[in-house]
This record gives structure tokens, sequence and C-alpha cells, in this order.
């Protein structure tokens, strides 16, 4: 299946593969910058503090060290949502908040300094979880959050916003309902998507009011447009990118340490590089939300959903900029697959002493799926129903439709995924395997198999604005003007691809500009899964808009209707007389064509991903091994089948399918300490423990993309860890419904250890 | 600071001791001590090949030992250059990702044309970690096992899950006994 193109679907190496295996792509650590200071952060010990007093002056009598900032020296620049959070605040509410930023002309002068920073502090009660940050009268996270409920809602996606699904009548729903389970579930154990490569930027500022930052995000026109916001729209953000070393979303939500190095940089009059050590980077920068769905679900025999109701709990940290968009974010994807007429689904965003949570990739959509699948999984056993068959007949489809994130109604405009799902089962071989619930799959001596399955789709495939320019020069080449740091999904060679096809031209014709907001219109970057439609969209329309330039140059020429011309290898010809052609040459060397594109936002289309899961539990040692995924998805059109491959495998890491076994951020509950912030104790797959991966791709065209394609990248990690659950769950017999099933939450569930909590954030 | 003489070990006179140690094949001689230029007691490897030689290709991830990323290749073994430091070099002949390539032809080594022939990265920091890595061991082991390969680079992180592509490309080296 598939399209018959000539460079789209067919495997080709990245534009950057020669850089990336000689060891010459250059990521922001690797720049060089002249006359650079180096910033470090001086971070809080406790999790709740005022700031009594600060004596700095030894640590600026320091020789090498060129400013010693707190929040006393700062203007009034705020971040978050809302965006009241100060940059440096007389109150520090996590361990690690910043207290003092130093700038000195070495690493190491910088962290001596820090040790010379005398700090004194009135030390607070902290909330570290949900329940005690709403116990009547717990200390206030922010004094002017009360309760600890930070208002949902963000101007952002408008002044409908989802705030929470209410819809139909949810007293019929249940009394419609043949089974009705209820129960409280989560999703708490706060894994970090951990890129290899840390965060950090660099900032150099030009008096009165202009500053270049240099990040790690792979979307700087954003950073551009968050960091306008911090500094009160009064100064001019340039903002570039460069190769970037994994992000999974995380690295969008980078605004206090660019703000860092802006301020160190404001203060010395010269470049400020901040860069977070690993272990800042496990336990000082955003983690996923936390999450837990208290709700009751109604349900017919025969797999129909009559009605949902409850209230979605979301665990921000200390504070965050994205949590009300990953609320939106999340109730629109738990719609999508979970086709009901009667909502009444409330969300409460709470602060807790905790590191901000930020955008992890799932955005929400992963976090309340993982908390509202073991919900349904009960009613599905009360009823005696094959998962599989209910989360396929739930999925929206035509005649479907959902609320998202702007509050408004969408009418499904997408295919039917019930085909990919059929393949995907039978590739897995689900109705061999599925005996029931609560009911190995098969049992070895004391190794028993399981087998879960889930799903997962985004309509964020054509979210937020796009906009590309293409430039053609008479050489035959073209120039994509595009604000994209490539991140690993090889997004921008399949730009590149597109104007390839576009222009019939061979792909290495074609460059693309450096991710620069001075440079490139405005993208809002490869977030979510939208740069196949989104983005991609955006390129093409700018590749054939300079398309129209070039016939509309050059028909004249001909003799022709330009709406008769045709391109190919650098050649304008008459599509009915060949004969009749030009080279982009003969159009002048004194000449560039410049096409501009742009992309509005659509929701009414979605991805799709089920991903099937056989595990293996030794019922002696409670270790879970997952054995055997099976991916199924249709994604319209293939563009580039080892990129595709590698964000399907990619399931497993960035705090995805790995969240279910063994990866969490233990969390002292007393402290408020993270307590695995280095690479040995926070736990990650190795080589040596690779389960089989088998995706089954589908390809039937999508309606509105012009190569009809769709994203599936983010979405890969979200069904896979309430899969594990729900096939741990039947492998032993008897539920879990805690993230991680560690070894000992499984001989828990087996009775052979006593009770109390065991793994998890405590 | 760099002269192109082989093989010389430290030399100390007037009391200046020095470490000297051939990366990519060229000698590089440096003064221990806390001055610009100079090799500090407490400079790694890693620090040194970026800070001192500018070798960016050589990545520090975790900075502690865990993740692989800063591997390169010492007197034939796979090391962590994070985990080394400088000081300990002298003598050694060290291979960083960026001295993989053909000298003479410039050609590049056999891996690195098969991990771009398999797309076997995504984000590509862990990459010459993974290359240099893969490259000691093959260079021991021509015709490894998909076992040994995965046993031998179990101590590489890779958060894109490059993994199976990456095996597949080594088995496609290994396969040639390259």
């Amino acid at each position: 299946m598939g399209g018959n193109y000539r460079y789209i679907g067919k495997q080709m190496p990245r534009m950057d593969a020669g850089a990336i295996v000689t060891g010459s792509a250059l990521y922001l650590d690797d720049l060089k910058f002249q006359n650079l200071l180096h910033g470090k952060v001086l971070r809080s010990p406790y999790a709740h503090a005022l700031i009594t007093q600060v004596d700095k002056s030894k640590a600026e009598a320091l020789p090498g060290v060129a400013a010693v900032l707190t929040w006393q020296d700062i203007p009034e620049w705020m971040g978050g949502t809302p965006r009241r959070l100060r940059v440096l605040d007389r109150k520090v509410r996590y361990v690690g908040d910043a207290v003092a930023l130093v700038a000195a002309e070495t690493e190491e002068i910088a962290e001596e300094a820090l040790d010379l920073i005398d700090v004194e502090y009135e030390v607070l009660q902290p909330v570290l979880d949900i329940d005690s940050a709403l116990k009547p009268g717990a200390p206030l996270v922010h004094e002017e959050y009360p309760g600890n409920i930070i208002p949902g809602g963000t101007k952002l996606l408008g002044p409908k916003c989802l705030k929470g699904l209410c819809t139909g009548d949810v007293a019929k729903g249940f009394s419609d309902a043949d089974v009705i389970a209820e129960g409280t579930f989560g999703y708490e154990n706060i894994p970090n998507a951990l890129p290899a490569e840390s965060v950090g930027a660099v900032a150099a500022w030009e008096d009165p009011d202009k500053v270049t930052v240099w990040g790690t995000s792979q979307a700087p026109y954003m950073d551009k447009v968050i960091l306008s916001h911090v500094f009160n729209r009064a100064v001019q953000v340039r903002c570039i990118g460069s190769h970037v070393g994994g992000s999974f979303g995380t690295k969008i939500t980078c605004w206090q340490i660019q703000t860092y190095a802006v301020l160190l940089s404001k203060a010395t009059g010269r470049p400020v590089k901040v860069w977070l050590t690993k272990e800042e980077h496990l336990a000082a920068f955003t983690l996923r939300i936390g999450s837990r769905i208290q709700a009751r679900v109604g349900m017919k025999n025969d797999g129909t959903i009559t009605a949902i109701q409850g209230t979605w709990y979301v665990d921000s940290g200390y504070y965050s900029l994205t949590t009300q968009t990953q609320v939106a974010v999340g109730l629109g994807e738990l719609m999508i697959m979970t086709q009901c007429p009667n909502w009444d689904l409330k969300t409460m965003i709470v602060a807790t002493n905790r590191t901000a949570s930020g955008c992890t990739r799932g955005f929400g959509g992963q976090e309340l799926e993982c908390s509202f699948m073991p919900l349904l999984s009960l009613a599905m056993e009360k009823a005696g129903l094959d998962p599989f068959e209910v989360l396929k007949k739930n999925y929206v489809r035509p005649g479907g439709g959902y609320f998202w994130r702007d509050g408004e109604w969408y009418q499904y405009g997408g295919i039917d995924f019930s085909k990919a799902m059929d393949a995907g089962a039978k590739q897995f071989g689900w109705k061999e395997k599925w005996k029931g619930w609560l009911t190995p799959s098969a049992v070895n001596g004391s190794k028993r198999r399981g087998i879960g399955v889930g799903v997962h789709g985004n309509a964020d495939v054509g979210e937020d604005a796009a906009e590309a320019y293409v430039q053609l020069r008479h050489d035959g080449t073209a120039t994509i003007f595009l604000c994209v740091a490539e991140h690993g999904t090889g997004q921008k060679s399949n730009y590149a691809k597109l104007v390839a096809e576009v222009l019939q031209i061979a792909p290495d014709r074609i460059s693309m500009t450096p991710a620069d907001s001075l440079v490139t219109p405005f993208e809002f970057g490869p977030v979510g899964s939208r740069g196949t439609y989104a983005i991609g969209s955006a390129v093409i329309a700018a590749a054939e808009a300079a398309k129209r330039k070039l016939f509309s140059l050059a028909a004249p020429k001909l003799g022709v209707d330009p709406g008769e011309l045709e391109t190919a290898d650098g050649v304008v010809f008459a599509r009915a007389h060949p004969e009749k052609s030009l080279k982009w040459r003969a159009l002048g060397s004194d000449r560039t064509i410049l096409g501009s594109g742009r992309f509005e936002p659509d929701f009414s289309l979605c991805n799709c991903l089920m991903s099937f899961v056989e595990v293996e539990v030794d019922t002696e040692t409670g270790k879970v091994t997952l054995v055997r995924l099976v991916l199924a998805t249709d994604v319209g059109q293939i563009m580039d089948p080892p990129g595709l491959e590698g964000q399907l495998n990619g399931c497993l890491g960035a705090a995805g399918v790995d969240s279910a076994t063994f990866e969490e951020t233990i969390l002292s509950r007393s402290s408020g300490h993270i307590l695995n912030a280095n690479m040995i104790d926070y736990k990650w797959r190795t080589f040596a423990e690779l389960p089989v991966i088998e995706r089954v791709v589908l390809e039937t065209p999508m309606p509105t993309h012009r190569f009809h394609g769709v994203g599936v990248g983010e979405v890969a990690t979200s069904p896979g860890p309430s899969a594990v659950l729900m096939a741990v769950s039947n492998a032993v017999g008897t539920w879990l419904h805690e993230y991680p099933v560690t070894p000992a939450r499984v001989l828990q569930a087996l009775g052979k250890v006593a009770g109390g909590k065991g793994g998890g954030a405590r | 600071m760099a002269t192109s003489q082989a093989n010389r070990s430290t030399v100390q006179a007037d009391r200046v001791r020095r470490v000297g140690f051939t990366v990519n094949g060229q000698y590089h001689q440096f003064v221990v001590g806390s001055g610009p230029n100079e090799v500090s007691p407490s400079h790694t490897l890693s620090w040194t090949l970026r800070n001192s030689l500018g070798l960016m290709g050589t990545k520090v991830s975790c900075d502690m030992g865990a993740c692989g990323c800063c591997t390169v290749i010492s007197d034939g073994k796979a090391v962590l250059s994070c985990k080394v430091l400088t000081v300990e070099c002298d003598g050694k002949t060290i291979i960083t990702i960026e001295g993989l390539k053909d000298r003479k032809t410039g050609a590049l080594d056999p891996l690195q044309q098969a991990f771009i022939d398999h797309t076997a990265f995504q984000c590509g920091y862990c990459t010459p970690g993974m290359i240099m890595t893969a490259r000691a061991f093959l260079n021991e082991n021509p015709r490894p096992t998909e076992e040994e390969i995965k046993e031998a680079l179990s101590g590489n992180f890779c958060r894109c899950i490059s993994h199976y592509q990456v095996i597949r490309a080594i088995m496609s080296v290994a396969e040639k006994g390259q």
C-alpha cells in the first residue's frame, strides 16, 4: 500500500547521518563562544522554606566570579501557567529550587562560589503528595492558590479551554449500564523521560533590550515566544537551536534555565552558559505530571460504555508551564479512545513541593489513560468481555467525535482504525492467547505468562499553526526556512523529502536553514505527533507556492499558461508538450524565488496506536519480563520506513512502557529529596534485556494531507504501561494497580511477602 | 601543546610534570598543572578531549560511568573517558569517533557506514559511544553472535531506543568479519 512516490516512503540516509556517525554533529554543549562565562545555580536543600537572609559577599569576592544574583537582584520576570511564578523568589518550593545564580570564568570557580553563599532559611512544612496538599489547612505552596489548587485552563487554548468533560446524562448512562466499576487509580511514579543530552542554554545580552539564546529545545521559535512573555514583552528575543540529544517533549519547557543564562548575561555583559549536571537533570528539571483518577464507569454487556463520572487529580509539582494544556489534551485523548455519550469528569490541578511537571511524551493523555485503564478493566472483567474487542468498539470512527483542547466539539474526519487493530491482534495471536481475565495465557513451573492490550490516539496531529518558506535558486537547488531543531525523529530529512517530491528534485539538492527565529517564520515546533501533518503541510504549501511563482515566471518565456506547466530535475516543461522546456537556470542567477506556506490547526483527525504486550512473571522472584510487543497503527502513508520504526521502537524508553515495570523517580515523602537522581539508581533498559517488538503498519490514505500521511511518533509510548499492568494481573491471577509492578509488588500480590508500600514514590 | 613526534613518554625536567599520549594518530603533550592549556590532575580524559583538543564527537551524558556515551578506545580497549583521568593516559594510544575514518582515504569505518545504512540512531547523542564500543568489541571478536553484541553494548544508554537498528548495523558488519 501507500502512494507511488519518487522519494516519499523510500529509505534514504538521513541528511545528518554522516555528521552523527563521525562525531561532527554539533549539540549545544559542543558549540564554542568567545568570552564565555559559566553559570551555576545554588539550589535549596529544603522542599519548602522562606529565604530570610542571603550573604553573597564572600562569593562575590572570589576571583573569577562575575556575578551573583538572588531574588532581590532581578527584574519582575515571571513564567509558568498562570504566569505568576518568579524566576527567583523569596520562597523555595522544592528540594533543588533556585536560590541564587552565579556566573564565573570557569565551572569550577562558579561551583566554589556557590559554597560561599550563606543562606538562612525559615523551613516550612512541605506537602509532598496530592493527599497532603489537599488536606484542610495544609501549608500552601503558593499563597495565591488556596487549597493548593492551581487554576485550570490556559489563555493559550482560548476562553473555552477544556477543563473537564461534561456532556449527556450521566444518571441515565449509569441506569442503562449492566455493570458499574469504581475506584481510585493512579500513575504517580513520575518517571523522567531522561534524554541522553542534558538541558542547558547560552545567552548573550545586548543593551538595552536584546538577547540571543542558544538552547537545547527542538522548538526554538516557541522558546522565543515563551521568553518574550517572561520578559514582559520588553526584550527582543532571538532563539537558535542546534542538534538536540533527545527531548521526548521535555526540552520545550527550558524557560527557567534559559532565563538564568539571560539574567547572568544581562548582569555581566558577557555570554553565559548554564548547563545542568545529570543530577540536576534528574532532580531539578521537569517530570511527568502525577495522575490519579477517582471515578466510576458504566458498561453494557456488549461493551458499550454508557457513563463516566469522577475527578482526575493532577499532581503538577510546585508549578508548571504546561499542565493545563496537558489536562485539556488528555481529556480529549480519553474521549477519542472512549466513545461514551455521558460524561461528568472533573479535573483538579494540585501543587506539591516537588520539582515542576512539564511537557513529556504522552502529554496528559498517557497519564490519564494509565490511570483510567485499570478502572475500565474492572468493568470489562465484570461484564466478562475481551478487552481487545471493547477497546476496538469504543475507539473513535467516522461518525464519531470528541471535545478537543479548545472546548469545541470536533466531528471526526479520519479513517476507521479497526482494520489496523484487527491486523495487530492477528499478528500477536490475541484470540489464541486470551484465556479470560486474571487468567495466565501459559504456565511453565514458576513462570507465568499474561497478555494485555491498550490503545491510544491523539488529535494533536494537526495542532497549532506552522509556517515555512521554500526558496528556489537558479542552480536547481532549494532551501527550506523552518524553525525546527533535529531531535531524533529525522523529520528534517522528511521535510526535504516532501519538498523533493513537490519540486521533483533530489533531496540532496535541498538544504535547510539553521533553526533560528531571526531567519525563519513562526513554527510551534516538532512536538506531539504534529511533525508530519501540521509542519509537513506548511512545508509542502511553501514548496507549492514557490513552484507557482516559478511557473508564472517561466510561462511567458514558453508561451503557455502557467497551469499547463510541470517541473522535474530543475527543468520546467509544458505537460502536453514536453519539448517546450526551460531550465531553472534560464531564469537567471540574479534571482531567487520564495514561496511561503502556512498550516492552520485542524483537530478533525487523530492517529491511533494499539499495543499488545506479553509478559512473563517469575512467581519465585516477582520479576516481570516484557517478552513481546506488537504495535499496530495506520499512518496513511509512510514517509521514512526506518524513522517510523525508530519512533515505534521508542515506546520502551522516554518514560514509556518501562514506566510500568521499573522506571520511577523515587521521591522521599518525608524530606522531598529525589533519591535516585543518577543514572545508576534511575533504572533504564539495556541492550541485554530487549523484548521482541513487531510493528504492523497499514497505509490507508488520510484525507487531508497532500501525501495522505499522519504522524504517530508521540503516542508510541502511551498505550503500553496500562497494557503491561493488565498483562501482569492476568499472569499473576490478581489485580495489580500500582505502577511500576516491581518484584516487591508482585510478591505482595501473590501473598508471598507482607503488605505495605513497595516501590513507587514514597 | 601538540607535536608530531610519536611514542614519547613522560618527560620530567625542572620539576615540570608532563603527560603525553596519542589521539587519532597525533601525539599531544601537556604540562600537568592548573594554568591555561595545562592538564589538571582532576581532569578526565573526556574533559581534555573536548576542552583541550576540541574533539566534540565524544559526548558526555551522565559523567559518572553509567551510560557509555563518552566511550573511546584506549590501547585497543573501550574505556569510559569520563572515568579515566587524563594524567593516567601517559603513553596511551587513544582513538575517538573522529579518528575512525581511514586517515589516508577518508573512507568511513565499515561500522560508521553500517550505522548510516541502517539508520542506527535517532537523536545521535549516544551514537559515538555505541560505535566506539562496538568497534573495540569487533576488533576482539569479529564474528560475534547477536547475544554477544547485546552483552557488549549493555553499558550503552540510548533513550530513543535505537537498539534494534544498532544491532542490525553491527551484525551486518560482523557477518563480513570487518
